[in-house]
């Protein structure tokens, strides 16, 4: 792991540089970039050009015709994307995403302004596809395609979450997300990828999951869950596994299964499920909501994604289920139906307890656990008792991708403020389609990165600083599997006093279940409010 | 250096049309040529840019997502900035297109020690950009009166309003004024601002200077050297029915000032200056954020490998069957196991 320094030596320095931004030299310094994919994963996901090479080498070993492949996948691209054609071409630089960036802000690396994230692209562009740019050159903002460009585009777009924020304020719509995708489709196409997203790939293929999970050892997890469930409110949860004839399958990050704070969150789910009754199977198979593919190539999304569907039509499920995640729900949302439907072969959801038909869902048959949830709030299906989650003054992060990718904003909320009593927004600028990303989104959540992480992530770390001094904030939500483990770093970080949760966690401790035993600890083990006196005098 | 660059070139033209004149005396030559080879250029150049852009399909539906989204009754959605319908989007790109909407949202981050980030009230590219178009459509539609006889009534009208503050013969127009202001306003933010000038290339200058230098000559044609405006009509429209002959007597400044607009006209499709045209085909924008609801269909899709249920269970079969989890297939007595691969 790369040497840190302490949040007070975190250099933040924004002079530009003397040179021009065409010059593509990359200093690989150590924290800033991400280990490269190990040829075994590259294999093992069917990706090219597999071979033992570091970033910080001077030789790539790309293959001898990569610039062939690179302009040959351009062309294809192109081809196939409005939103590269239109994003080559109608930038004005006008600079308004300049600073919206956490990762300019953060680094004050001019490189990390969208728009420069762009024209390394672009540049490359004019120069191969456009007559300005083939004629008059660098005095068009054409640039010469060299190993420096590709080892900059490595770097740049590895250096860049897909967050969208950029997006909301460009003028013409132009989407960094979007084009960092293609350049990473570009770069795989040299076997040039990070080894935290290949090794997730290809754990998600042959496994089922990011995290390589073996079916036994998923039951196993769940199953332990439950036992913490038991010894928390002495009800016992049956949770199904790949049971044929279930009524809905139940699809959310791996992460959820096997990472703290991700396992409260789990432990959340299963006791809402058993509280309604819920006829509803998990899959070791499918087991992994959240889509490292979405971070390759559209194919691989497209191959990983698959999986769903295909689970749910086995084992003849009515609708799907999917938990709390960021990147999964724009993959389900944006994706998941043009890939891998029509799902012709489901129903439409509806909520088995509320009745509630999901009309928003008709097509992808698939529900977000927290719309599942808000409805039965709504609906004064759950006996809540909020009271248990008052030692938490909450805040609330917008999670990138279900915010620009979808526009998810009421719904958590509503649910938060039904379970928790005390709820503080972070400043307008910070939330909602403005949210600010944790800055380890899009595969970036390694540890080698972590320098660059902390940067990224200050902006939010930031807005939770001034609601934690004006409000006395020491909880921060949220409905993602990344979020729930990268914002629990930054706050280490940044902001010690303040601790991550998922919003079905915070569910669970308010819940009140049929034949619970009095409760004295929330699912983290540690003592509910006015129970920390019986807690003393245990020990 | 950028900045140079471009200046020198605006300065070329200005010398071009003025030795042309001046020297040479190709007065049909500027005043017929120019405009009508400027004018295919920008039609083909147009067309040829938006035919390219719209070959290229719409394989998935990725609005940017800037408000709720569609779900309960009971939820109040935000049909602008996330659209559910067609409708909706028209609504959404109107916005847009005639007021800058996703511009509007735009802030500055201040960074203090600490660190400690502050976003500031920014409005001013939003104000400027805003200036910059509108002043330039009222002095588009102005310019109608030259190629049209009668004038048409909105036209006049136009005319007008624009120049309602009366200062001296002619009347100022407010639209040349504040596109004067905007085009300063926007170059100089372009070359103050550190990160703005760091980013902007020769093509963000040129049109700029170009359009300060169309301005400059415009008024000067009209405030001072006071050009033969009955004849530039009669040249007006003579080009717009084909049927032109070279005017006698109109000053230099007039011939300068139009092959800087046909050099706009021209230059117009092969630069940035296309986004004009390509807002409306931006995927983040004019897409209904509703994929859920109904299904979008990728033109070019294709089948990929994928690592179905069936090699799943064949490779964890034992540790399934073991930790009590439900398999297809049970393991054979004594033999390996066969997963039936015939549908049925």
């Amino acid at each position: 792991m790369a040497k840190l320094p302490k949040p007070s030596e975190l250099a933040l320095d924004y002079t530009l540089p003397k040179k021009g931004w065409m010059d593509a030299a990359v200093d690989f310094r150590p924290g800033t970039w991400s280990h490269a994919a190990r040829a075994k994963n590259l294999e093992a996901a069917g990706l090219p050009n597999a071979r033992q090479w570091s970033p910080a080498d001077s030789d790539w070993k790309l293959p001898s015709n990569w610039k062939q492949i690179i302009f040959e996948g351009m062309r294809e691209r192109l081809e196939k994307f409005r939103s590269l054609r239109i994003f080559m071409d109608i930038c004005v630089r006008c600079g308004a995403c300049a600073d919206k960036c956490h990762f300019y802000l953060g680094s004050g690396d001019p490189k990390n302004m969208p728009v420069l994230r762009s024209e390394l692209l672009r540049s490359i562009y004019r120069g191969e596809f456009t007559l300005a740019g083939k004629i008059m050159g660098s005095i068009a903002g054409a640039r010469e395609l060299t190993e420096n460009v590709i080892k900059e585009w490595f770097y740049y777009f590895f250096q860049c979450t897909e967050c969208r924020r950029c997006s909301v304020f460009c003028p013409f719509g132009i989407d960094t997300a979007e084009i960092t995708m293609i350049g990473r489709e570009l770069l795989n196409l040299l076997g040039l990828n990070i080894d935290w997203i290949a090794g997730s790939v290809a754990n998600c293929r042959h496994t089922g999951n990011h995290l390589g999970i073996q079916p036994h050892a998923f039951k196993n997890m769940i199953e332990f869950l439950a036992d913490e469930i038991e010894a928390v409110s002495g009800v016992r949860v049956q949770p199904t596994f790949n049971r044929k004839g279930a009524e809905i399958l139940f699809i959310t990050p791996s992460g959820d299964a096997f990472a703290d704070p991700g396992t409260y969150t789990m432990m959340g789910y299963l006791m809402l499920f058993h509280e309604m009754g819920l006829d509803y199977t998990f899959s070791t198979y499918a087991s992994e909501g959240g889509n490292f593919g979405m971070f390759t190539s559209h194919e691989m999304m497209k191959r990983l994604n698959a999986k769903m569907y295909a689970e749910a039509g086995r084992l003849g499920v009515k609708w799907l289920l999917g938990g709390e995640c960021g990147h999964m729900w724009r993959a389900v949302n944006q994706y998941m139906d043009t890939m891998n439907g029509p799902a012709d072969f489901l129903e439409v959801p509806k909520s088995p307890v509320t009745g509630t038909i999901f009309d928003n869902a008709a097509s992808t048959k698939m529900v977000h656990i927290v719309e599942f949830t808000a409805d039965l709030i709504r609906n004064g299906k759950l006996k809540l008792d909020p009271a248990r989650n008052d030692n938490l003054v909450m805040t609330y992060h917008d999670s990138c991708n279900t915010s620009r990718g979808m526009g998810f904003f009421e719904e958590p909320r509503y649910v938060i403020k039904s379970v928790c009593n005390k709820f503080h927004e972070m400043p307008p600028e910070t939330i909602r389609e403005q949210t600010f990303c944790c800055g380890s989104g899009s595969g970036l959540n390694n540890d080698e990165f972590i320098e660059m992480r902390m940067r990224g992530g200050l902006p939010r770390a930031n807005a939770v600083r001034h609601v934690e001094e004006r409000h006395g904030v020491n909880a921060l939500s949220c409905i993602c599997a990344i979020d729930r483990s990268a914002l629990t770093t930054l706050m280490d970080y940044w902001v010690p006093d303040v601790t991550v949760y998922g919003v079905h966690e915070l569910v669970g401790n308010a819940l009140v279940m049929k034949g619970e035993s009095e409760r004295t600890s929330d699912l983290r083990g540690d003592p509910l409010p006015g129970m920390e006196a019986s807690e003393d005098e245990n020990i | 250096m950028n900045f140079i660059m471009s200046l020198v070139a605006v300065l070329a033209l200005v010398l071009t049309a003025f030795l042309g004149i001046e020297a040479a005396g190709l007065r049909t030559f500027f005043s017929m040529a120019v405009p009508y080879v400027a004018f295919t250029l920008f039609i083909a150049g147009t067309v040829y840019r938006v035919l390219a852009w719209a070959s290229s399909p719409v394989p998935f539906r990725i609005p940017t997502t800037a408000g709720q989204q569609k779900t309960f009754p009971w939820i109040k959605r935000n049909r602008f900035d996330n659209p559910a319908n067609k409708k909706e989007v028209l609504g959404r790109m109107i916005l847009e297109v005639l007021l800058f909407r996703s511009l509007f949202r735009n802030t500055k981050a201040e960074i203090e020690k600490g660190p400690k980030l502050y976003y500031q009230w920014e409005k001013w590219l939003w104000v400027g950009g805003l200036a910059l178009h509108y002043s330039f459509l009222v002095i588009l539609l102005r310019h109608l009166r030259f190629f049209t006889e009668p004038v048409p009534f909105f036209v006049q009208a136009l005319g007008g309003m624009d120049s309602f503050l009366q200062v001296g013969l002619p009347g100022i127009y407010i639209s040349d004024s504040v596109f004067m202001l905007a085009v300063i306003y926007l170059l100089v933010r372009r070359l103050i601002i550190p990160t703005v000038r760091y980013i902007s290339l020769p093509g963000d200058y040129f049109p700029l200077i170009l359009m300060l230098a169309i301005g400059v000559t415009g008024i000067l044609t009209r405030y001072f050297t006071r050009v033969d405006l009955l004849k530039v009509k009669q040249l007006a429209l003579g080009l717009a029915k084909f049927q032109s002959s070279a005017p006698e007597q109109v000053g230099t400044i007039f011939y300068i000032h139009l092959l800087l607009v046909c050099t706009l006209i021209a230059y117009f499709p092969f630069s940035k200056l296309m986004h004009a045209g390509g807002i409306f085909l931006s995927p983040t924008r004019n897409l209904p954020n509703d994929s859920r609801i109904r299904r979008h269909v990728n033109p070019w899709d294709y089948p990929v490998e994928v690592q179905t249920y069936a090699e799943y269970e064949e490779r964890f079969r034992e540790k399934m069957i073991e930790a009590g989890l439900p398999v297809a297939k049970e393991i054979a007595a004594g033999g390996p196991a066969v997963y039936p691969l015939t549908k049925k």
